[in-house]
């Protein structure tokens, strides 16, 4: 494997054989000094064009457990303010060293871009609205420590929010289909793309009518510009309307799990405090975040060497 | 006396004959049609086409304002290249073509550089900002017939109408780039699975759509001219269509990437694909096809759109739309397949000089008497582009990899060679 750059480049073979290395570093992570050689000498750079606080961390984290020298671009502080082009930019890094860029950018595509400008790897760290990797495998991750399920045939994942202008929606509806799972989207229309007669999905604006049914809801956050932009006449009114209220935890399954990506919009998507949600997961994805992007930067840059031992 | 030229063995293509014969170019005017004639150049055609020189209605040669991308002499060598003598220069170029200094200096340049003739079209409104009318009757003086405000559509109706209104008493033809701007804010592609996919926001094909419902029905209060740009969807035809059949005095064109590019090609992420109107899907292309062929649709234009390398570099969203066309508008339009040789030369040279209002000295029948703006092509031949040999300054174009049929051998441009055998001369 080269890069990360989406869920369907990864492949099913893929995404499974991530999630299994993905125990392995969970289980470094538990040791008492969680840190391995396996990838001493290699440079990982960071490249977040774009504002980020769990991925972007996460990421570093990683890299240092891992043994890995970071590199971390400051968009604000670099010559991309003198006018440096994102090409520019990104031979620069390279030609001083790096085997993987993380990168993060409001534009879709870039990641592909980037690939033929570079010889290093390259994770998607999320493109635009397109697609966020390892949001994905993270989630993944995540339902099954929780449900220790090896696959999702028959499980039933509810996606609610702003299903169009989400790069997480579109690796996770992915990434749960070909675990098997069913994905319902729960969405007014206008936050819906205009055509996803392909996608493997179904599809209601009617919340209440599919929450005795989910098994998992995940909860997509919604910025408030989208307001500005009339997709929603008022965030009260997406609030009541989609917004995960106590009343709508109650008529929840008990078994039934609760997600967010972060970051929370409390009170527009997230009513309720999530720690008075009795399943919610969203501490366990960001806790999973690391053990997750541990195992991507060892299969992109790892040569095979055993992760025992200590750094 | 100047030299003769002479073109051996070519098939003619006029509007009512067709046949092989020689061609004799002299003092810039084809002097005699016949067998066996003699002359000072020998251009040999055999298995060749000769027809009018191409008239392309939509070219951005950039100058002045982005000579980094194309010049007026590169533009035209580009042309020449293509087959095509004369071009209309689009009006957005900085300054805009608003004003009779700016027409003038385009002209000049164009006869400066002397391989196609150069017909500035002029903007619509001031500064193509679509709110007050440029000078157009000053512009008119100054020769200009056609008037577009392109890669802008007039979004004010009511500015649309005067300008209809004020173009008829001119006799002049606007001609509109149709984008209901609204609908296609921030947008990248057409709005498809595909822009689902991709998490773009899409140009959906209604906000072309609505624009050419509104602007035929403009037309048909006013009655003044109209020429649509660069149709791309369906329904566009279909309109179009049904205001020929009314009577209505429009005329319409399309592009080669619109009959041979779909929007999945987006998915490469390689902003070369990125045009405006954008590539649409199979079903548009089928129906532009059909327009071309009942003649709902009056031209083939390039909408040649040079960019820098460093703005194609950029993001699919920030990287300015547009591709190259003029050096391959031929061999993409007859490896397409779409339409007979002579329905070629009808949308590539009579027609639009015909609308471009240049018909007296292109897209005339290879006859005695007549300007000797030709070109001379064979059908059959297959080639690639090689990038490194373009003659345009950019190097923005969609085909790179693909083969394409039919390419331009020689060129006359008012009686002398500008391109022999596929090398431009000057």
């Amino acid at each position: 494997m080269k890069h990360l750059r989406s869920i369907d480049e990864l492949g099913l073979d893929g995404l499974n054989k991530l999630l299994q290395l993905t125990d392995h570093m969970a289980e470094i992570n538990q040791r008492p000094v969680p840190k391995v050689p396996a990838l001493r000498g290699r440079t990982v750079a960071s490249l977040f064009f774009e504002d980020s606080t769990r991925t972007r961390l996460s990421f570093e984290t990683a890299a240092k457990r891992l043994s890995a020298d970071t590199m971390t671009f400051n968009v604000s502080t670099s010559s991309v303010n003198k006018g440096e082009s994102l090409r520019d930019t990104v031979a620069t890094i390279t030609d001083m060293g790096v085997d993987a860029f993380v990168v993060r950018h409001k534009s879709v595509g870039i990641p592909w871009q980037i690939s033929a400008w570079t010889t290093a790897s390259i994770i998607n760290a999320g493109d635009g609205a397109h697609q966020h990797p390892t949001q994905a495998l993270v989630d993944c991750y995540t339902i099954r420590e929780a449900t220790h399920a090896q696959n999702f045939a028959g499980m039933k994942v509810t996606i609610v929010g702003d299903i169009k202008h989400s790069r997480v929606a579109r690796s996770n509806i992915q990434a749960f289909s070909m675990l098997g799972a069913k994905v319902t989207l729960v969405a007014p229309p206008t936050l819906l793309p205009p055509d996803i007669s392909h996608w493997p999905v179904d599809v209601s604006h009617d919340l209440d009518e599919v929450l005795a049914e989910s098994d998992v809801l995940y909860m997509l956050r919604l910025q408030s510009e989208r307001m500005a932009q009339g997709h929603v006449p008022t965030l009260r009114e997406y609030s009541e309307q989609y917004g995960l209220t106590q009343k709508r935890v109650m008529g929840l399954r008990s078994n039934a799990i609760v997600m967010h990506p972060g970051p929370m919009n409390r009170g527009v998507e997230m009513q309720i405090d999530p720690s008075d949600v009795k399943n919610s997961l969203i501490h366990r994805q960001v806790a999973n975040g690391v053990s997750v992007r541990m195992a991507v930067l060892f299969e992109l840059l790892g040569s095979g060497s055993n992760l025992g031992g200590q750094a | 006396m100047s030299d003769s030229i002479v073109i051996k063995n070519a098939t003619i293509i006029n509007r009512t004959s067709q046949l092989v014969a020689d061609v004799k170019i002299e003092n810039g005017f084809v002097a005699e049609v016949g067998k066996n004639l003699k002359g000072d150049t020998l251009l040999d055609a055999s298995g060749c086409i000769v027809s009018s020189g191409f008239v392309d209605l939509h070219a951005h040669l950039r100058e002045p304002g982005k000579e980094e991308a194309e010049t007026i002499e590169t533009g035209s060598r580009a042309g020449a290249l293509g087959g095509y003598t004369a071009l209309v220069a689009m009006p957005n170029t900085d300054p805009p073509q608003d004003s009779v200094a700016v027409i003038d200096f385009v002209r000049e340049q164009g006869k400066r550089a002397g391989l196609v003739d150069v017909v500035p079209s002029g903007c619509i409104t001031l500064g193509r900002h679509g709110e007050s009318l440029a000078p157009m009757a000053e512009l008119a003086q100054a020769g200009v017939t056609l008037f577009t405000d392109d890669g802008n559509g007039v979004q004010d109706a009511a500015l649309m109408r005067r300008a209809l209104e004020y173009a008829k008493g001119l006799g002049v033809t606007l001609a509109q780039h149709c984008e209901v701007a609204e609908l296609t804010k921030g947008a990248v592609m057409n709005e498809c699975r595909c822009c689902t996919d991709l998490g773009l926001p899409g140009w959906p094909a209604i906000a072309e759509e609505l624009m050419v419902f509104r602007d035929i029905e403009l037309v048909r209060i006013t009655g003044a001219s109209m020429h649509f740009l660069h149709l791309s969807t369906k329904r566009s035809v279909e309109l179009v269509r049904a205001g020929k059949r009314d009577g209505l005095p429009i005329t319409a064109e399309v592009t080669p990437h619109h009959l041979s590019l779909t929007e999945e090609l987006l998915s490469s992420y390689n902003p070369v694909f990125k045009v405006n109107p954008p590539l649409r899907s199979t079903s548009d292309i089928q129906a532009l096809k059909a327009g071309l062929l009942d003649g709902t649709i009056d031209a083939i234009a390039t909408d040649h759109a040079p960019h820098p390398r460093r703005d194609k570099e950029m993001s699919l969203d920030m990287a300015p739309p547009g591709m190259l066309g003029l050096e391959t508008a031929l061999g993409v339009v007859l490896a397409e397949g779409a339409c007979e040789i002579r329905d070629i030369v009808a949308l590539m040279s009579w027609n639009p000089a015909k609308i471009a209002r240049i018909d007296k000295a292109h897209g005339c029948d290879v006859a005695v008497g007549n300007k000797a703006n030709l070109c001379v092509f064979d059908p059959e031949l297959t080639w690639s582009i090689d990038i490194n040999r373009l003659a345009s300054k950019s190097v923005n174009t969609p085909y790179l990899g693909r083969t394409l049929r039919g390419r331009v051998r020689h060129t006359i441009f008012n009686g002398l060679p500008t391109v022999i055998d596929g090398q431009a001369q000057r």
